[in-house]
């Protein structure tokens, strides 16, 4: 959990090496409520930082994804598919969308650390 | 609450599906077998029973009345969908879609024996060129986001035409929900806009990302927030310096017909929903039509099929190389949804101009007159005047442990169709209210009793009211989650 950064568009993402694990933060998970479809970019895919990667679909609203970081996809969560409900039970761990191979690391210090985005979800309330 | 033995409430009846009746054999009508005669089918005839349910005339005639009697309408009551115009549907416009010299042509008829139905259309692009000062209206367009579709491919013609079709939509959060995906069915990159803290469109920001690669901003205004955008010319003379276009969902014209003329603010493609405006039934009742008003630059590319005045009569123009412009070719079959124009014409004819005028002048008189009554009860997001619906956010409900869902689900106890909920997504858990001007002062007042009454419940604690929602219903209320994620979409004979 240390090393999770998150974004505005609240996902997170969590760095092992060059590559960084994204999903989303139990923030957008409560306010979206229960999920029923998730939609993944194709492996090899590669997104600028803000471009939609994924979909993620509520009974109350879809929503976009959105690359936390440039960069190439090299492996989604396909499992998804066929339980969405895995992002509501547990958005920061098996609930991931996908990994994606980051191209440029400094990035990442633009980044919210758990602290900052605490603050800054508190004041969306 | 005691149930019954029937499963029935007083007149409302426990309906068992048309299948579930069926009782083999059985049939509405008794007719004589055929004479011999030798089948002609050979291989191609049915050799498995059909499927259909053997019922007696009685039986399908209580069956589909009393599921009809489970429906709630306009006709039943107050529909306040923001942003839908749920408003009465006069039933003249009926009586004038059904003469026959409407209602039983045939759209390949020759044009000489159907010149009152070209006419018809004539006239309601006439009065809708009129109401939206643009010179020109492409007819054909079934409903809101197929208007949407065909003015920005109008658009993307027009910038072809140009030299290249640019590859940014510009598309505020406070615009309709379908704007975003008619510019990605377009083949536009959608870049989102912000709102500004009073509701609308944040100007800076909008010029900010405007450069010679947008092709168009789509609008709405009055926006979802139920304001007015007072900065649309700004925004246009912004669009238009770089070369591109605006495009303006027309879903909340109700709020302005006769008053502001999307024209003058430099409008260039804007879609008209002829079934929320202009009273034609939707919802459950009919199909919708979408015609779009376009500026003089887009004109020459409008889509076929369209009407012209000649001295010998009127005609259609049905193809490119009878065309003055350059069509980029025809977005429905046929020429549009005919009996929708017809009932939208008789709405704008009945009403008069001045009728029109006081139409939305009522339309907006009302919905402010919810916001000063439910204010205080509710939370107001942005201060008011609002336009032709006003805009509440879930603030009111905070740690009460009752969500917008369960307030909406309360109002369904209540006998009220719910307003619109969650959307627009700038404000935290919308209630977005559109009485529309069909609803008398009693009929408001009566509404504002009911929600003022829910309100208080809330706050003092009465979450089962809410969270066991509805509860007077044929049906409680539905798993949604397990509805999305495992859909039954097909009844099947036998036993569960």
């Amino acid at each position: 959990m240390a090393d999770m950064k998150f974004t505005k568009e609240h996902e997170w993402i969590a760095v092992d090496g060059d590559v960084g694990t994204v999903g989303i933060s139990e923030y957008a998970q409560e306010q979206l409520g229960d999920v029923v479809f998730v939609e993944v970019p194709d492996v090899g895919k590669s997104f600028n930082r803000g471009d939609e990667a994924a979909v993620v679909e509520s009974v109350k609203a879809a929503s976009e994804v959105y690359a936390p970081v440039d960069g190439e996809i090299v492996e989604v969560n396909s499992g998804l598919e066929d339980a969405p409900g895995t992002v509501n039970e547990d958005a920061l761990g098996g609930g991931w969308f996908f990994k994606i191979r980051i191209n440029d690391a400094s990035q990442l210090d633009e980044l919210m650390d758990k602290a900052a985005y605490d603050a800054y979800t508190a004041e969306l309330d | 609450m005691a149930g019954t033995i029937t499963g029935n409430k007083g007149l409302q009846q426990e309906e068992a599906l048309i299948f579930e009746q069926n009782s083999p054999g059985r049939s509405g009508v008794d007719l004589p077998a055929p004479d011999a005669v030798a089948s002609r089918l050979g291989d191609a005839a049915r050799t498995a029973p059909i499927g259909l349910p053997g019922l007696s005339e009685p039986q399908v005639v209580r069956h589909y009345l009393r599921i009809s009697q489970k429906n709630y309408a306009i006709d039943a009551g107050m529909y306040p969908l923001g942003s839908c115009t749920m408003k009465h549907n006069p039933r003249l416009n009926e009586k004038m879609a059904r003469l026959p010299g409407f209602a039983d042509i045939h759209p390949l008829q020759p044009e000489s024996t159907v010149q009152g139905a070209l006419a018809l259309i004539n006239e309601c692009a006439r009065w809708l060129t009129t109401l939206t000062g643009m010179p020109g209206v492409a007819m054909s367009p079934a409903a809101g986001a197929h208007g949407e579709l065909t003015g920005l491919m109008t658009i993307r013609a027009a910038l072809e035409d140009q030299g290249g079709p640019r590859k940014r939509v510009l598309v505020p959060e406070s615009a309709h929900g379908t704007n975003p995906a008619s510019a990605h069915m377009c083949g536009y990159t959608v870049e989102a806009i912000p709102a500004d803290e009073t509701g609308r469109v944040d100007l800076a920001a909008l010029k900010d990302r405007i450069d010679d690669d947008v092709a168009a901003i789509m609008i709405t205004n009055p926006n979802t927030c139920g304001l007015f955008e007072g900065d649309m010319k700004n925004m246009s003379d912004a669009i238009h310096a770089a070369g591109g276009y605006v495009y303006c969902d027309g879903a909340n014209f109700n709020a302005i017909v006769g008053r502001v003329r999307p024209g003058d603010l430099g409008i260039d493609s804007m879609h008209l929903n002829l079934h929320k405006t202009f009273s034609t039934p939707h919802g459950g009742g009919g199909p919708g039509a979408g015609p779009v008003a376009l500026s003089e630059a887009l004109v020459p590319y409008a889509p076929l099929p369209y009407v012209v005045a000649g001295e010998d009569g009127f005609h259609l123009v049905e193809h490119a190389d009878n065309a003055d412009g350059k069509p980029y070719g025809r977005m429905k079959g046929f020429h549009g949804q005919f009996g929708v124009f017809v009932r939208a014409l008789a709405y704008m004819m009945s009403m008069g101009a001045d009728g029109l005028r006081q139409a939305s002048g009522d339309a907006v008189l009302n919905a402010n007159y919810l916001l000063a009554a439910l204010e205080d009860d509710l939370s107001l997001p942005y201060p008011g005047p609002c336009m032709h619906e006003v805009l509440f956010d879930d603030h009111f409900l905070k740690d009460t442990g009752v969500t917008t869902l369960d307030f909406a689900k309360a109002m369904i106890d209540e006998g009220v169709h719910p307003m619109t909920m969650y959307f627009p997504l700038v404000v935290h858990g919308a209630l977005l209210m559109e009485p529309t001007e069909t609803e008398s002062k009693a009929a408001l007042d009566g509404f504002v009793r009911m929600i003022k009454g829910l309100a208080s419940e809330a706050k003092a604690g009465n979450t089962e009211l809410f969270s066991e929602a509805p509860r007077h219903t044929p049906r409680r209320r539905l798993d949604e989650t397990t509805a999305a994620r495992s859909p039954v979409l097909r009844w099947r004979p036998g036993p569960d």
